[in-house]
Parts: structure tokens; C-alpha cells; sequence
């Protein structure tokens, strides 16, 4: 009896996944979009309302190839093995010419690994993950954000310029942690080859013991820290740190600090004098960059974030790639992405084909507090394309295809 | 006669509590032997140490002559021993043949055997057992929806299953009224009768211990104190004493448990 | 010296909330027996409504009011959820009310986003305590101080509420045995309500308490959980002394672990908890636990039979209709298939374990995960063939199994399923911190069935014929004297031993097994995603299995898939939606308080009373 309601229930489910979606005829271009919605609302909502920013302008604007684009959300609960059952049914169900999304680069390599299999496109938006494109990279995927190791990499050069020789490190106990602190260490060391790092500290990821990692770190007496703690772990970190005085007359350099997903919420207690990676939205009255905050404040009657660009820069490149490839096919599409130009709000930027990188640069800054709130100072935009290492370099990184 | 069980200087200490002490006494073949006495004269416990539950402070246990002293209730069992208990202590959750059989898939060796069904293995040796204590009507129900006296009887024919030499009871009637009682008893006397097999059964009912048992033992604080035949023991001052400080034996006894 | 001091003030600070969290959790379980999983949702509930009254409410007194009333509000929350979800469950099987607490996380997840929006809120700072104290030179947080000097008056709050008080007395008379506070004519449902309500509040309070350190974020409910189930283990269940002083060690520890070792992040509190767990197997302070004896077993499983050939024509039926699916269905039928199958055959193995052994294992994830990997490893860093490796997965997780079951069967109860917990954590922070070797987070990526499976029709087959041919297994074996062995050492151990069954090593070969097939689930997972991560092998993993046996019904044999196949059907169709986890949280409590022995054996009953309502009989 009881076998047969298992199978009832698996055959409701299959009827349903057989069914046929959508009668209407494919006037629409459909792009599969992949997210921890729920998981990480902080950052993934912005990144929706940046795509559908981007969507209501190109389909005003006519269109791709004559067509309205379309993007289809899809929450994945931050699981790999989901999100990979998620992006099948978009191809092969769906219509989806091809997929984006994610933050969280474990989701990513998932369906990037996937990707590459199946031969999807597949467009990493946020997450920063350097073996995404280099180690684990492969035909069918690019990234369009400034990767880990490019971010730490401009921080590095910040921090060659000072007098700071002893550095201690604080980064989340995980992949990116690591990647970004062994990213910072490579090139601080190649411009300043005697630094030294005098404590490596660990917190678990979301768990920090801030008043024992501050403790620590205190103790190694540095020059310097590099953090890279993001979240409520920043939040804790800055806390323990100002109140015990960890900060005072020591170099910080923090990495995303600056973006408003995690300045923001530290209200009037963001750290003071930092250098950062960020977003200085604020500060961007005109050009290109202006003009995508102020269309933004006007569309949703809120600031952008870090992730309202990069998804308004995901629809921009896919728009481009698209038109270039003047087809929907994924071979056309995966050919058009190398060496794509894109005008987007930071400038025009390219999806190289040596590695499939976007050369999206970011912005560089000293944080300060302004009318009871966290923002970059004296900043720079960083090209991208000079944090990235040559076509040569990478193509011994790259798996052969 | 052949003995079938025999403990010398058996003893068990907790910290300083002497619980059994310097116990000794020989069960012979085909012999129903009753060990009595007050609560907390050590009945359990030393049959806890016959079981394999308990090790012995000191002394030896020996079956049909060899030494079993310290061994597992498993190893002791596998030497044809066969046990109840004084709760029941049965597989809720299987029919009454199946609880027979796991008892017989065990004596065959059949435990770590994944391929076969195990309820058509040894179907018609439970069922005999079943047979054998008037069960076998109710072979196929549920175990759990058993009245007490037929779950008293299921045990025993899993206690019977590998044909033990010797069968150690521990309070087979408690619990059950006094008719089930009775006829427990008489079952019992006739698969002795039956099998030649030996029973050491502790009891409360004096009745049921006068009326079956053919030898009688009592243990007051942890001693043995008499042994003998039923009518040496009613006899006993001693034994009267240790009861209750005089009086009668049985009445009170009875009450003392109703 | 003076940092060993300062170090000693910060663990002792940090001991506060977990304290305040975990005796709350302590002393559910203790009286109602129940594993409230949803504890750390009225932590961050707590947390959340501290911010929101500290907005409203001025000055010091508002801070510390605000404080207060969190704390009762949730205990109100607490009330709220005993008397709907709890109650109509108290006499399900033992352990079940855990997959109603897993609802509440789902709703009390999206309610919170509902009500306070994704951005994480930053705590207020605590009036007047802003800055730093020097102790012996060494800064220290004024508020670390008033913390660690606030907790040991809550604790003694709670001992002389314990200890001194007529509701003290029923509650510690319930921690020792249900029965007799029954018997003792106290309204027994209003006691668990009132505790359910105080270790809620407890909760709460420890949420807002630590707002000034941190703040309110949707993800503190899943990030206290670990530590606070650690902390309430190592005291033992139910003891409250004993979770303050676990509380203690823990934090401690990890304030040193943090400035000598400080890798150690991952893994330091489950190391704790193992070696404590060895030296004491019932924690610090705890007592043995004695299976049912609280009265929560339910009525005795019904006996098991082999499906009979009308069963039998209908399974077989089912499984044509399924294997022709490539005919009728779409390749993403296929893939969706694919999943839930693999799952079932996870879920089937848990179910052997826990429906038929008896065995409670929190850590299953970790042959599902650990088969993954080794089929993952082997590929990556032996260049074996998929083949091999796929048959050398379930291989390792097996042997995974006896190794960990070997240790973990010398405790029973919740104990028992708490050791797996940390045992799976510990692989899973292996998996996690040896990058090298395992990607760590990054995971291994293109593994990918040999060339004549690399097709999502074929790896269908694949899946189906291992899937389907482990459940049948499963569900065979506990038809086999082993499986009978396992359900004898389940009823009565005691019996089983004295008829000659070595319960202990039946229940290890059966740990073993159950891993060899959830490592087979591993496997065929790991080829149909083409990479495998270490969210494979986490807590949230075990949990899913956890909650898909119980829901199926844990005194079924179809348990574990009738609920593998509902849960993973139900969460596709979901997903798609805004507010899924709201929607699936009440769909959780809603099968929970409707059918409390599981959708198998609830239909199974309602079979049976159809079938003797037609046939007029009383059986």
C-alpha cells in the first residue's frame, strides 16, 4: 500500500514536469537566472531590481534581435545540486537560451561545471570565485564581476605604497577567505618583498568570536591588517576592534568593505579611514555611471548596491552578446561572448578570451563617515584589466579545453 | 544423577555490600529447583551471575561440568541455557512465531544471513514449541496485543528453543493471576517431566513453589540458609523466622505480593 | 598574564548568550522531551524585536526594557507555538516533534525577512556602556562586563526557580520521570506549555542581550543551533548547571583556540564534545537516558510482511510506468527523476537505521556526502575510472560507517544521535579545510559519467536500476534474519542478548550498511551533477533526511521513500514560489499534526479502517 502512494506521488511530480509550459510562441528571448533569493535576500535583491532595471530599458529600447527579453528567476536555496537541476530545466524546459546568475561561488562552479558539459553559456555574474575561470574555467563560462584576486590585488597596491611591513590577516574560514588572503599575500609580496605576515586569523564563516580574533590580532602587534570579513562578522569585527582599540594608528585595508551591501548596515559606527574595495554610488553625478544611479533612484525610489550594477551589467552584456551573435544559438552566443565590448556604467569593459573575464574594474577608496554614515573617500576607479595576469599566464592556468 | 549446574563460594559484592555471599548448591538433570527468600536476599543477583549479567566478586559456575564463570549471557545462552524473566521481555513489534523463530535463527547460526525470509525459516519447529505450550493458535498475532499469561508462555517456548539443559526463571508467575499461575507452573512440571531439562526458578507464590518445585533453596541476606524438600522447608524455624519474624509463611507471603 | 586574563573576561562574556540560549533548549528537553529545533529562530527572534523596541523605547531604561520585553514576547511566541504545533503531537513516536520545530524555522525564516527586510540591522550599543574598561592594562568592552556579571544572576534567577519554587518542583519532578507528575494530578500539558514558554524566553533574551555585540541578521537562527545543541551535550540534557558550565568551557576554549590555533574554528567545539562525550557519555551533568522512558514510544510497530503479489503487480507496474518516462517525459522529467530517486534511496537507507534499528543518526549526511567524495577524490586524484570509483563509493562510506558507528553505539538515545552530529561535522570540516586536497568549499568539479552513461536518458537507467535495486535491498534485508535481528535488538536488547544475538555488532553492521547505501545515493549523485561541494556533507543535509523519514513515517517500511519522493516533489513545485519557505513550513506543520505517525503510516491506518469499515470486521 504503501509503495503505492510513493509512486502516486512521483508520478504527480513527473506529470507536472512533462506538462507543456507555455503555449505562447517564442517571442521572447528567454535567459535563465539563477539565485539564493531567499538565502541571501540582502544581495540578491538589488541584483534583481538591477536586471530589471536593465530589462525594462533594452525592451523599451526594442528589444533583442526584434525580440522582448525575458529573464526567468529561479531560487536555488544557496545548493549546488539544486541549482544544477534548476539549470536543466531552464535550457531544456523553459526555452532559456542561456544561464546566469549566483553569488555564492560554490552554486557557481556547480553550474559552471555543468555548463561546460551539457554546453550552456553560462554568464557568472557575482561570484568571485578565481578557479571559476581559471582552474575550474571552461568553454562555456565567463565572469563578468572583478574576481577575488583582482579586488586584492588593488589593495595590495594600496598598501605597497605605505611604510607597513608587519601584516596580520583576518579572513572567513573558507574558500574566498583563503583565495583573497593568498591573493593579497602574492602581490603585496611582489611589491613589497619584505612584508611580512605576522598572524593569519580564521574566524568560521557567519560564527566570528570577534573579541578573541581582535585579542589575537592585538597580540601579533602588526603594522597592518588586511580583513576580509563581510556580514555580521564585519559588523562584529569592527565593534570589538574600534572599542579595543585595534585599529588606532594601524593601516586597514578591507576587501568589499566598501560596497553599501556591507557599509551600509554598520550605520554610523563603519570604520574610519580604511582602504576599501566598493561602491561610491553617492558620489557618481554624471557620466554613464551617474546616469545608471539616477535612473535606478527613479525606478525603484532606492540607492543602488554593488549587486544593482553588476545585474544591470549582466542584462547590458548579455544584450551585447546576443546582438553580436545576431542568433540565439549557444554556440553563437558562446563565440560572441570572447571578446565582447560592453558600455556599461563603469566604462566600456571586455570578456576576454584568453580566460573569459570580464576586465569590470572596481573602485578603490579610503572610507569615511558622512552625515551619520559609512562612504569612500579619495577614490579611484580601478581598470580591471590591469589587475588580471597576461593571456599567457592564465592559459597555464586554464584546464586544456 | 548427573548435575547440571553447580556454583561454588559463588559471591558478589557491591562496594562493601555483600550481596551474595559464599553461595554453593548443585542442580541436577531433570530436577525443578526453587530458590526463595525475603526481598533483597539476593535472588537476582545471583542469578545474574548464573545468566552471565553479573560477574562474580568470587567463586565458579559450572555447566555440565564446565567452568562458565564470567561469560556473556550470549556465550552462556549458546551452552543451553535458556532464560525469562521477570518482566517480559519480548519483540513487540513481531507476530508470536516470529519471536520463536529469531530465538531459533540465532541457535542456527542464521543472524548475519541477509538473503533469505526469515519468517519462513524454522516455522515448524516454532511452531511446535508454540504447540508445546498451548500457543498455537495464536501463532500469527501481533505479540503486543497478548494477554500477560500468553506472553509468559511465548517466552518460555523461546526460553525452550535451542533445547536447553537448563532453563533459569526468574519469578515465571509474577504478575499473572493465581489460576494462570497454576497452570504456568504445570506446564513447566511437564516439560521437565517431558525434556529432562533442569529448572532453577526463583518465586514469591509459595504455593506454586510448595505444589511444583522438587527441592527448595532460601537466600536471606545474600546467604543460603536451608535447603531441602518441600516439607523440610514449611518445617524450618529458621526459614520461618527470616519470613517474618515468626507466623505464618503463606498467608502472609500472599499478602505481602497481592 | 594580562591577556590570559583578558582572554578568560572575553570567553566569559561570550559563555552569556550561548548560556542563556542553550539551558532554554536544556530545559525543554528535559521536561517535554522534545529536540526543538527551532530554538535558534526565537533566539533571532529575540534579536529582532530587541532592535525593534530599543528604536521605540529611549535611554538606558528603554535598552534594558526593551531587552526584558523581547524576551517575554518571545515566550509568548513560545506559548503560541507549543499549544498549535506541539501539542497535537506529544503522543507521536519519540523524536517526531522535531520535524514540526523544522516548520516553525521555515516560517519564522520568512516571516522575519517579511517583517524586517534582508539587510542585516546593526545591534544598538547599550547606553552609557560604549568604550572600554582597562583590566590590568587590557581593553575590555564595558558591555563584556556587564554581561559576565548579568549571567550568573539569570543563572541563579533560574536555580531558585528551580530549586525553590512549586513550578521548580514539577519540572525537575518531569525531568526525572513524566509519569509521576502525571500521576501526581498536575495539568501535565499546562507544565510543558510553561516551560516551553520559559526556555523560549530564554531564547529571546540571549538573542537581544547580545544585540550591543552584533546586531540581527536571517541567518543567526542556523548559526547558533550547532553551538547550542553542543553546549546543552556536553552539560547533559536538561541540566542547567551543566549548560553553564559547558556554555563556559566552550567559550573559553574558543577564545584560546582562536589565538594558538587558529584554524581551529571549524572544528574545536565538536572535538569537545567527542572527547567529553567519551569520557562521559551522558555529558557533565546528565543521566543516563533509558529509551521510552518518558512515555514517548506510541503503540508497538505493527509486524512486517513482505508485499503480497497484489503490492508486488503494483509496484511493478509503477516501476514500468517510471522506467518508460524517457517515452512521455521531457529531458528535465528525466533529470528531476534522476534527483529524486537518488534521495529516496538516501532517505531509505536513514529509515533502516532509524525505523528499523532504532537508532536516531543526526548525521547521515555523512556516507551520502562521504560516498560523494570518494567517488570524487578517486576521480580527481586517482584518474579511476568513473566505474571504479562509483563502485568504490558506497565502499568507503560503509567503511565510514562502521568506523564512526564502532564509537557512536556506546551511547544510546539522544546522545547517541548527537555524536553522529559531530562526527559528520568533523568530516565535513575536514572536506572543508583540506583545500587541496578536497577543493574545500570550491569543491571538485567535472565529474562526469563514463562516455556510454554521459547521457541524461541513460543516467536515468543508471539511477533507476541502483536506486530502485537499493531500496528493494533495503527493504529485503529487513525481511532477512539480519533485519529481524535488528528490529529484536530495537524491542528488547535484554531478550536478544540472552538468546544469543550480539546486538551491538547487529547494530554496527547495520550502521555499516545504512552507509553503504547512503554512500551508493552519494555516488549516483555526484555523477548526475558532475561536482560535488561540502554542502553535501553538512548539518542542513542530515536534517533532510531526518525530516522526509519522519514525515513519511518512521513505522513503515515505505517510510523513508513515500517521504523522500513527497518532500523533494513538493520542493520543486515550491521553490518557484516568492514565499516558499513560508508555504513549506506550514505544509511541514500541517502533514505533522495531521498524520503523526508519517504519510505512510497514516495512510496505512486509513486503509485498514476503510478496509474493515467494508469488510464489517474488527480487526
Amino acid at each position: 500500500m504503501q509503495r503505492k502512494t510513493f509512486l502516486k506521488a512521483l508520478l504527480a511530480t513527473a506529470a507536472l514536469a512533462t506538462m507543456p509550459l507555455s503555449a505562447v510562441a517564442q517571442d521572447t528571448i528567454k535567459i535563465g537566472e539563477i539565485n539564493h533569493y531567499k538565502r541571501l535576500a540582502a544581495f540578491a535583491e538589488p541584483y534583481k531590481k538591477g536586471i530589471e532595471l536593465a530589462l525594462e530599458e533594452a525592451n523599451a529600447a526594442g528589444g533583442v534581435l526584434g525580440k522582448q527579453l525575458e529573464f526567468i528567476f529561479r531560487d536555488d536555496q544557496g545548493e549546488p545540486g539544486e541549482a544544477v537541476k534548476i539549470a536543466e530545466e531552464l535550457m531544456t524546459r523553459e526555452g532559456a537560451v542561456m544561464l546566469t546568475g549566483t553569488i555564492l561561488s560554490n552554486v557557481g562552479l556547480a553550474i559552471s561545471s555543468y555548463a561546460g558539459e551539457k554546453g550552456y553559456v553560462y554568464l557568472a555574474s557575482e561570484p568571485l570565485a578565481d578557479s571559476l575561470v581559471w582552474a575550474a574555467g571552461n568553454k562555456y563560462t565567463f565572469r563578468l564581476r572583478a574576481s577575488t584576486f583582482m579586488q586584492a590585488a588593488m589593495l595590495a597596491e594600496a598598501a605597497a605604497k605605505t611604510d607597513a611591513k608587519r601584516f596580520a590577516t583576518i579572513a572567513p574560514n573558507y574558500a574566498y577567505g583563503k583565495d583573497a588572503v593568498a591573493a593579497f599575500k602574492e602581490n603585496l609580496l611582489k611589491l613589497k618583498p619584505d612584508a611580512e605576515f605576522v598572524a593569519e586569523q580564521w574566524p568560521a564563516l557567519f560564527k566570528i568570536d570577534a573579541g578573541a580574533e581582535v585579542q589575537a590580532l592585538e597580540r601579533a602587534k602588526p603594522d597592518a591588517i588586511y580583513n576580509v570579513t563581510f556580514g555580521p562578522d564585519l559588523a562584529k569585527f569592527v565593534r570589538e576592534g574600534g572599542d579595543r582599540g585595534l585599529f588606532e594608528g594601524r593601516g586597514v585595508y578591507g576587501l568589499l568593505s566598501g560596497e553599501p551591501e556591507y557599509i551600509d548596515p554598520l550605520g554610523d559606527e563603519a570604520p574610519e579611514g580604511w582602504t576599501v574595495t566598493g561602491y561610491p554610488w553617492y558620489d557618481l553625478n554624471d557620466g554613464p555611471g551617474g546616469d545608471f544611479v539616477s535612473a535606478y533612484q527613479t525606478r525603484w525610489d532606492d540607492y543602488p548596491r554593488i549587486g544593482s550594477l553588476v545585474g544591470y551589467m549582466t542584462v547590458q552584456s548579455i544584450v551585447a552578446a546576443l546582438e553580436k551573435a545576431g542568433s540565439t544559438e549557444t554556440e553563437a552566443i558562446r563565440d560572441a561572448f570572447e571578446d565582447l565590448g560592453v558600455s556599461t556604467p563603469v566604462g566600456d569593459i571586455t570578456f576576454r578570451s584568453s580566460d573569459h573575464q570580464s576586465t569590470m574594474g572596481a573602485y578603490v577608496g579610503t572610507t569615511a563617515l558622512r552625515d551619520g554614515r559609512g562612504v569612500m573617500v579619495d577614490w579611484d576607479y580601478k581598470e580591471g584589466a590591469n589587475y588580471l595576469p597576461s593571456a599567457e599566464e592564465v592559459a597555464k592556468l586554464r584546464p586544456a579545453d | 544423577m548427573t548435575v547440571v549446574l553447580e556454583t561454588k563460594g559463588l559471591t558478589k559484592s557491591f562496594g562493601g555490600l555483600v550481596a551474595v555471599d559464599d553461595v554453593s548448591f548443585q542442580l541436577h538433570k531433570g530436577e525443578l529447583l526453587a530458590l526463595i527468600g525475603p526481598n533483597g536476599a539476593g535472588k537476582s543477583t545471583c542469578f545474574n551471575m548464573l545468566m552471565g549479567q553479573l560477574k562474580p566478586t568470587a567463586g565458579e559456575v559450572f555447566l555440565q561440568g564446565e567452568n562458565v564463570t564470567g561469560l556473556t549471557p550470549r556465550r552462556i545462552w549458546r551452552k543451553g541455557v535458556g532464560r525469562t524473566f521477570q518482566i517480559t521481555s519480548t519483540y513487540a513489534s513481531m507476530t508470536v512465531i516470529e519471536n520463536v523463530q529469531m530465538a531459533l535463527l540465532s541457535h542456527n547460526g542464521e543472524v548475519f544471513r541477509f538473503l533469505s525470509f526469515a519468517h519462513k525459516r524454522y516455522r515448524e519447529e516454532a511452531m511446535a514449541l508454540l504447540d508445546m505450550v498451548g500457543m498455537a493458535e495464536q501463532a500469527e498475532r501481533h505479540c503486543a496485543v497478548l494477554a500477560y499469561g500468553d506472553l509468559k508462555r511465548m517466552e518460555l517456548a523461546i526460553a525452550l528453543a535451542h533445547d536447553p539443559a537448563l532453563l533459569l526463571m526468574d519469578e515465571p508467575t509474577a504478575g499473572m493471576a493465581p489460576k494462570e499461575r497454576v497452570a504456568l507452573m504445570q506446564l513447566t512440571s511437564d516439560i521437565v517431566a517431558d525434556r529432562g531439562v533442569s529448572v532453577l526458578f526463583t518465586e514469591h507464590d509459595m504455593d506454586v513453589v510448595f505444589s511444583h518445585a522438587h527441592r527448595i533453596m532460601v537466600l536471606n541476606r545474600g546467604a543460603l540458609i536451608a535447603e531441602g524438600t518441600a516439607a523440610d522447608i514449611r518445617n524450618s524455624e529458621l526459614v520461618q523466622e527470616v519470613y517474618l519474624g515468626g507466623g505464618t509463611l503463606f498467608s502472609a507471603e500472599e499478602d505481602a505480593h497481592a | 598574564m594580562e591577556l590570559f586574563v583578558a582572554q578568560i573576561i572575553t570567553g566569559l562574556a561570550n559563555a552569556s548568550s550561548l548560556f542563556l540560549v542553550a539551558c532554554g533548549l536544556s530545559l525543554i528537553f528535559g521536561v517535554t522531551r522534545i529536540v526543538n529545533f527551532a530554538h535558534g529562530s526565537l533566539y533571532m527572534l529575540g534579536a529582532y524585536i530587541g532592535y525593534s523596541l530599543m528604536q521605540v523605547l529611549p535611554g538606558a531604561f528603554g535598552f534594558w526594557g526593551a531587552i526584558l520585553l523581547a524576551g517575554i514576547a518571545v515566550g509568548l511566541v513560545g506559548v503560541l507555538v507549543e499549544m498549535l504545533v506541539l501539542r497535537p503531537v506529544y503522543r507521536a513516536p519519540e523524536l517526531f516533534q522535531l520535524v514540526a520545530t523544522f516548520g516553525v524555522i521555515l516560517v519564522v525564516q520568512d516571516l522575519a525577512l517579511i517583517i524586517w527586510g534582508p539587510e542585516d540591522l546593526l545591534g544598538p550599543r547599550a547606553p552609557g556602556l560604549r568604550g572600554v574598561y582597562r583590566i590590568m592594562g587590557e581593553p575590555i568592552p564595558k558591555y563584556d562586563i556587564v554581561l559576565l556579571l548579568i549571567t550568573p544572576f539569570i543563572a541563579l534567577a533560574l536555580w531558585y526557580l528551580i530549586a525553590r519554587t512549586r513550578l521548580g518542583v514539577l519540572v525537575r519532578a518531569a525531568t526525572q520521570d513524566r509519569e509521576m507528575v502525571g500521576a501526581l494530578g498536575v495539568n501535565q500539558a499546562w507544565l510543558f506549555t510553561g516551560v516551553f514558554a520559559l526556555g523560549s524566553a530564554l531564547a529571546g533574551l540571549g538573542g537581544a542581550l547580545q544585540l550591543p555585540k552584533g546586531g540581527a541578521d536571517l541567518l543567526m537562527d542556523f548559526n547558533i543551533l550547532a553551538p547550542v545543541f553542543v553546549v546543552v551535550v556536553i552539560g547533559g540534557m536538561g541540566s542547567l548547571p551543566g549548560a553553564y558550565l559547558a556554555a563556559i568551557i566552550i567559550s573559553v576554549l574558543n577564545v584560546f583556540g582562536v589565538t594558538y590555533l587558529p584554524q581551529s574554528t571549524l572544528v574545536l567545539m565538536f572535538v569537545v564534545m567527542i572527547v567529553v562525550l567519551m569520557i562521559r557519555p551522558y555529558g557533565l551533568f546528565g543521566r543516563e537516558e533509558v529509551a521510552g522512558e518518558h512515555g514517548q514510544v506510541g503503540e508497538p510497530e505493527l509486524p512486517i510482511k513482505p508485499a503480497s503479489p497484489n503490492v508486488r503487480m503494483i509496484v511493478a507496474a509503477g516501476l514500468i510506468i517510471l522506467a518508460l518516462l524517457p517515452l512521455y517525459g521531457s529531458s528535465f522529467s528525466q533529470v528531476l527523476a534522476t534527483d529524486i530517486l537518488i534521495f529516496c534511496l538516501f532517505a531509505a537507507s536513514l529509515h533502516f537505521l532509524l525505523g528499523l534499528g532504532g537508532l536516531v543518526s543526526f548525521g547521515h549526511a555523512a556516507y551520502y556526502g562521504g560516498g560523494a567524495y570518494v567517488a570524487a577524490l578517486l576521480v580527481t586524484h586517482a584518474d579511476s575510472p568513473m566505474e571504479l570509483a562509483f563502485l568504490l563509493a558506497p565502499l568507503g562510506a560503509g567503511l565510514a560507517a562502521l568506523a564512526i558507528g564502532w564509537v557512536c553505539l556506546r551511547l544510546t538515545g539522544v546522545y547517541f544521535a548527537m555524536l553522529t552530529l559531530a562526527f559528520a561535522q568533523l568530516l565535513w570540516s575536514l572536506v572543508f579545510q583540506w583545500g587541496d586536497v578536497t577543493g574545500g568549499d570550491d569543491g571538485l568539479v567535472n565529474l562526469w559519467p563514463a562516455d556510454w552513461l554521459n547521457d541524461t536518458t541513460v543516467y536515468f537507467y543508471f539511477t533507476l536500476l541502483f536506486a530502485v535495486g537499493g531500496i528493494l535491498m533495503l527493504r529485503h534485508v529487513a525481511h532477512s534474519p539480519f533485519g529481524y535481528a535488528l528490529r529484536a535488538a530495537r524491542d528488547s536488547q535484554r531478550q536478544a542478548e540472552s538468546t544469543g544475538i550480539d546486538t551491538r555488532r547487529v547494530q554496527l553492521l547495520a550502521f555499516g550498511f545504512a552507509g553503504l547505501m547512503g554512500g551508493l545515493a552519494g555516488a549516483l549523485f555526484v555523477f548526475s551533477k558532475g561536482s560535488v561541494f561540502p554542502n553535501e556533507l553538512e548539518i542542513a543535509r542530515s536534517f533532510d533526511a531526518l525530516i522526509v523519514v519522519f514525515l513519511g513515517g518512521v513505522k513503515t517500511l515505505a517510510g523513508g521513500v513515500v517521504g523522500g519522493a513527497f518532500f523533494k516533489g513538493v520542493e520543486d513545485i515550491l521553490t518557484r514560489f516568492e514565499y516558499w519557505r513560508l508555504v513549506m513550513g506550514f505544509l511541514i506543520i500541517f502533514v505533522v499534526i495531521l498524520a503523526p505517525e508519517g504519510i505512510a503510516g497514516s495512510m496505512r491506518k486509513l486503509v485498514r479502517r476503510l478496509q474493515s469499515s467494508k469488510t464489517g470486521g474488527s480487526q
